[in-house]
């Protein structure tokens, strides 16, 4: 490993001035970050280490609930505000990773992690993610894990969080703070897809940081679930996953969430399949025509065609598990 | 015996010295002035290094030496390998590339990190030559790995094709790497011509003498030390290319050197399970006595070395057919060498060979343990011997009771328990119980304390414990007394860890020596037996500081008149999601004949450990290659996957703990490998009693069943 200076940072100033210079990464938990930097996908000069600025906090707002951007994922996950108003953001975080992982794990760490794809992070394979120019491994390659969704011709790749999921369906808005001050991002809107700079995850730009993520409240504690479909148990990556929620009034569905992870370069909202439920009665047709909707303009490539049949199926299953119909 | 909550037998020698993390593992041993070395690896698979541009590397910090071909001086027992026989693998010696990954170069620093740094910043340009990684594409073109011997034939040849209820299928199962815990490490220590070495070695004087002969060396100037070992699963025999460049690296600098290898070099320079692709072939009468099996099985092996396993041999015994035909090839693949892995041939050829009875069993329309029980083998056919033992019915009996096997449904996908389907699974596993020559050296002290010496190792199952069992059986003194040393070439000679033999070749040596011992100390007091002597008395009577007996103990020539196996019987129930393909492992019985058990408690273990792993290569394990490149895509714990604990239920243990007669004088059969031989068919077929699909390729994802 090059060598690196760590830096203490003690306020949210000293932070975006260390940013300013290029050659510095902000480190929270580390826990992808240095995984970077022992593959050698990047050689940073200096870190900057935020998690002794008071951003951990997970309060309640006139409109909803804040999270700290270095609220831990393990403390998230069992807050009682969280498991009482947003159930399914607890699901999707306790679906993710380990318990070890999630004990250093942030919230602004998680939505800044990066694709698993292993030509991403295997030097010695082409990858436009990670050197633009190269081309992409994966697109005539290994390509089981890869999106479904929303690729471009440059990249195949898929975001491996399960917390942004379920923070993409909760209409959650993200803060962060640069030299021109503050401003907030829909979730959906924070990450990008590929298009023609994969390299590119999201638009936070080089020198701002994120420094939390507001969560409106919603009637849809009742009937939420998040479904993660793995290769195993615990400790996987989503085959594909979704994130249901669903605010309903008898057997109606008055609002309806739905986003899926494991399918694109982004946490993947559903918009068209839940502007169809609205107004539906809570039926299993319902729920398939709906999977139906949200399938249309998927592309598989060789080795992840299953997906298009596994993404419907799970869409079906979460919606169930959500409205009391499993 | 059954035995889900064993409170009969010792508790692990090294238990507390382990998980308090006093004991050293293999990259443990500091040394004064100790240099650490990183590996390069080789970027194509097939080919010629034309340059290695090091200087970057050679001026940054704290580097010491940069080693490869271009310096290295030649080794003398790579001379005169190779040319006629095919090349042969000359680490530092010749340019060859043969598989990507290959030890190329390498880095030697005065921190780990440095050296791993400066290895990262050389340069290496190639001659590509094209490469085939793939086994589909070299079916065509196979060898016969023993000759002759790679085919087998009893009665006819395709008499299947002639029975009224006949089956055909095709089964693939992937890659399987060994994936320990612990990473490979060796230290070298050279004083002149002679050389000391800390590592893992599942097999100490095998890997003395390989480095005696890689350096022209005498026995007594060579020394293996592998006092514990964190994992191997066969991987721990030979002397790698990475322990290779080890030896010559800290020879040429002359400091001790130290060796890691990292995660992904895990992959391709420590061996592997070979993938294989296997014909079924099986008929039977209507009642379902078995007409023919014809089993026709290709695997794996490098250009440079030939590895080949008996993935068909378990076809030719485990039931009574008067008809069997098999057939093992091999196809030259640029990979490294594949090695032996977790019940190496057998579980790759059981896996097809009881996935196959219960595709019979379902086209005869009959239960399949019947089917299984219908056929069942009253002697070794292969052989035409008898068996020394063979309590498979009792293991199918107890299994059953205690599974509940009764309530299985025939009809495949006919039972739902909250939303999911279940199934349940039958399979069987065998595994030879050899036994190789063992000498051990016994000491009984003034002070009470026996210790007992050999240089076989413990790559988990823990073998000094049941070694100080055994011993405590003969010799009548408290068992904290009784002191068991192992992991040194310089003890007495003992085979490797591998096969299943360790307790019977080890323990049959420890139990002879005890033996000799009483005797001894018996003629000391006028007497002559073996009846419990009072050691401390006579050694004080004699003023003898101790009495020292050493002994090498073999199998009896009437072994040879008997076939000798060990059987374990799974029985797996399987919760599978009806529209996501999710199997969840939900109950497992583990029936087995492992003759007289000696320490229940440890072997417990081991029949948890093999089913942990079974689950694994049922339904999660497979190194994954990109051809293009033949280059692994899964080389890490995050995406080789391996059993969580939340996919491992309650595993129940049962022993028919009967002795076998012949093969040692304990009466035990080794139960190491039997322990994942047949697991991955029991989900397998679970799967199918609970879906109706049939996944003949393993593992069993959520891909494969959507």
């Amino acid at each position: 490993m090059k060598q690196f200076q760590y830096q203490r940072a003690s306020t949210q100033q000293g932070v975006l001035e260390a940013i300013s210079k290029p050659g510095t990464k902000i480190i929270a938990g580390g826990t992808n970050l240095v995984d970077h930097m022992k593959h050698g996908l990047i050689a940073p000069d200096k870190l900057v280490d935020i998690t002794h600025l008071p951003l951990k906090g997970i309060t309640p707002t006139k409109t909803g609930l804040h999270l700290g951007t270095l609220a831990l994922n393990s403390v998230v996950s069992e807050d009682a505000l969280v498991l009482q108003k947003q159930p399914l953001l607890s699901m999707a975080l306790k679906a993710g990773a380990s318990p070890q992982l999630r004990n250093m794990a942030t919230v602004g760490g998680n939505m800044m992690q990066r694709t698993r794809c292993t030509y991403f992070y295997d030097t010695t394979m082409p990858c436009n993610k990670r050197e633009p120019g190269t081309g992409c491994g994966a697109m005539e390659g290994y390509n089981r894990m890869h999106a479904i969704f929303g690729a471009s011709a440059q990249c195949i790749a898929v975001h491996p969080s399960d917390m942004c999921v379920a923070l993409a369906a909760l209409d959650a808005t993200v803060i962060v703070v640069g030299k021109k001050g503050q401003r907030h991002i829909p979730f959906t809107e924070f990450h990008r897809l590929p298009d023609d700079h994969p390299e590119l995850d999201n638009h936070l730009a080089k020198d701002e940081m994120i420094i939390g993520v507001d969560i409106p409240d919603n009637n849809f504690a009742k009937n939420s679930y998040y479904l993660k479909v793995r290769d195993r148990q615990s400790y996987a990556f989503a085959l594909v996953s979704v994130a249901a929620a669903l605010d309903l009034s008898g057997g109606t569905i008055k609002k309806a969430r739905l986003a899926m992870g494991g399918v694109a370069h982004k946490p993947w909202r559903l918009f068209e399949a839940e502007k169809f439920m609205e107004g539906k009665s809570v039926t299993e047709e319902t729920f398939k025509q709906a999977a139906q909707i949200a399938l249309q303009g998927a592309k598989a490539y060789e080795y992840n065609a299953f997906k298009l049949k596994l993404a419907p199926a799970s869409i079906v299953e979460a919606l169930k598990q959500a409205s009391g119909l499993a | 015996m059954t035995n889900d909550h064993p409170t009969s037998g010792i508790t692990r020698v090294d238990g507390r010295l382990k998980v308090t993390g006093a004991i050293r593992y293999a990259a443990e041993y500091p040394f004064p002035g100790l240099v650490y070395g990183a590996l390069v690896s080789s970027t194509i698979a097939k080919g010629t290094i034309t340059g290695i541009n090091s200087k970057a590397a050679e001026n940054l910090p704290g580097v010491v030496a940069v080693i490869s071909h271009l310096n290295a001086p030649k080794v003398p027992g790579y001379q005169g390998k190779g040319d006629e026989d095919g090349p042969v693998l000359k680490t530092f010696n010749d340019n060859k590339i043969y598989f990507n990954g290959q030890p190329v170069v390498l880095v030697i620093a005065n921190t780990f990190e440095r050296a791993k740094y400066a290895a990262s910043q050389i340069k290496i340009t190639y001659q590509q030559e094209k490469h085939q990684t793939n086994i589909e594409a070299g079916l065509r073109d196979t060898i016969k790995p023993w000759g002759d011997g790679s085919d087998y034939v009893r009665g006819q040849a395709n008499a299947y094709q002639t029975a009224p209820v006949k089956i055909e299928a095709e089964y693939r199962t992937p890659i399987h790497v060994h994936n320990a815990m612990e990473p490979f490490a060796m230290t070298a220590l050279w004083n002149g011509d002679k050389v000391t070495v800390y590592t893992k070695s599942q097999y100490i004087k095998g890997m003395q003498r390989e480095i005696m002969s890689m350096f022209n060396l005498p026995e007594e100037n060579v020394t293996v030390n592998s006092k514990v070992i964190g994992g191997a699963f066969g991987s721990g025999s030979p002397l790698w290319p990475y322990a290779k460049a080890a030896l010559i690296g800290a020879k040429m600098i002359g400091k001790p050197l130290k060796v890691v290898i990292d995660r992904g070099q895990m992959f391709t320079m420590v061996g592997y399970r070979s993938p294989a692709i296997q014909k079924l072939g099986m008929g039977a009468t209507a009642d379902g006595k078995l007409v023919g099996i014809t089993h026709l099985a290709t695997g794996e092996t490098a250009t440079y070395e030939q590895f080949a396993e008996g993935i068909t041999s378990t076809t030719n015994i485990l039931y009574d057919c008067p008809n069997v035909n098999t057939q093992y090839r091999i196809t030259k693949l640029d990979l490294s060498v594949p090695t032996y892995t977790r019940g190496p041939g057998e579980t790759t050829g059981v896996f097809a060979l009881e996935s196959a009875m219960d595709e019979l069993a379902h086209a005869l329309n009959m239960d399949p343990l019947e089917l299984r029980k219908k056929n069942y083998s009253e002697r070794d056919q292969e052989e035409n011997l008898p068996w020394s033992s063979k309590y498979l019915n009792e293991c199918y009996e107890m299994g059953a009771a205690h599974f509940g096997w009764e309530k299985r449904n025939q009809k495949p996908g006919s039972v739902t328990k909250d939303g999911w389907l279940v199934g349940y699974g039958v399979s069987n596993g065998v595994y030879g119980a050899g036994r190789a020559p063992c000498v051990a050296k016994a000491r009984l002290s003034a002070d009470g304390i026996l210790l007992i010496q050999s240089s076989t190792s413990d790559m988990g199952p823990g073998t000094a414990t049941v070694m100080v069992k055994i011993a405590s059986g003969i010799i009548n003194i408290p068992v904290e007394n009784i002191k068991f040393e192992l992991g040194n070439s310089s003890l007495p000679a003992a085979p490797g860890e591998y096969g299943s033999m360790t307790t019977s070749s080890v323990g049959s040596a420890v139990y002879d020596v005890c033996t000799a011992l009483n005797e001894q100390f018996n003629q000391l007091d006028g007497k002559s037996g073996t009846a419990h002597p009072d050691y401390t008395r006579i050694l004080k009577e004699h003023n003898l500081p101790y009495v020292e007996v050493t002994h090498k103990s073999q199998g009896s020539p009437d072994a040879q008149k008997f076939s000798t196996h060990a059987y374990c019987v799974h029985f797996v129930e399987v919760n599978v999601h009806p529209t996501l393909g999710t199997v969840k492992v939900t109950r497992v019985v583990a029936a087995l004949d492992g003759g007289k058990i000696l320490n229940p408690i440890t072997a417990r273990s081991q029949v948890i450990g093999g089913a942990v792993w079974g689950i694994g290569m049922a339904l999660m394990e497979g190194g994954v290659l990109d051809h293009r490149y033949g280059k692994y895509v899964n080389n890490s714990l995050g995406d080789y996957h391996v059993a969580s604990n939340a996919d491992v239920p309650q595993i129940e243990v049962l022993f028919v703990d009967k002795a076998d007669p012949v093969t040692n004088p304990m009466g035990s059969k080794g139960i190491g490998e039997v322990t994942i031989v047949g697991f991955a068919a029991a989900v397998a077929n679970a799967v199918f009693n609970a879906t109706g699909k049939r996944v003949r390729d393993l593992p069993i994802t959520p891909d494969k069943l959507v």
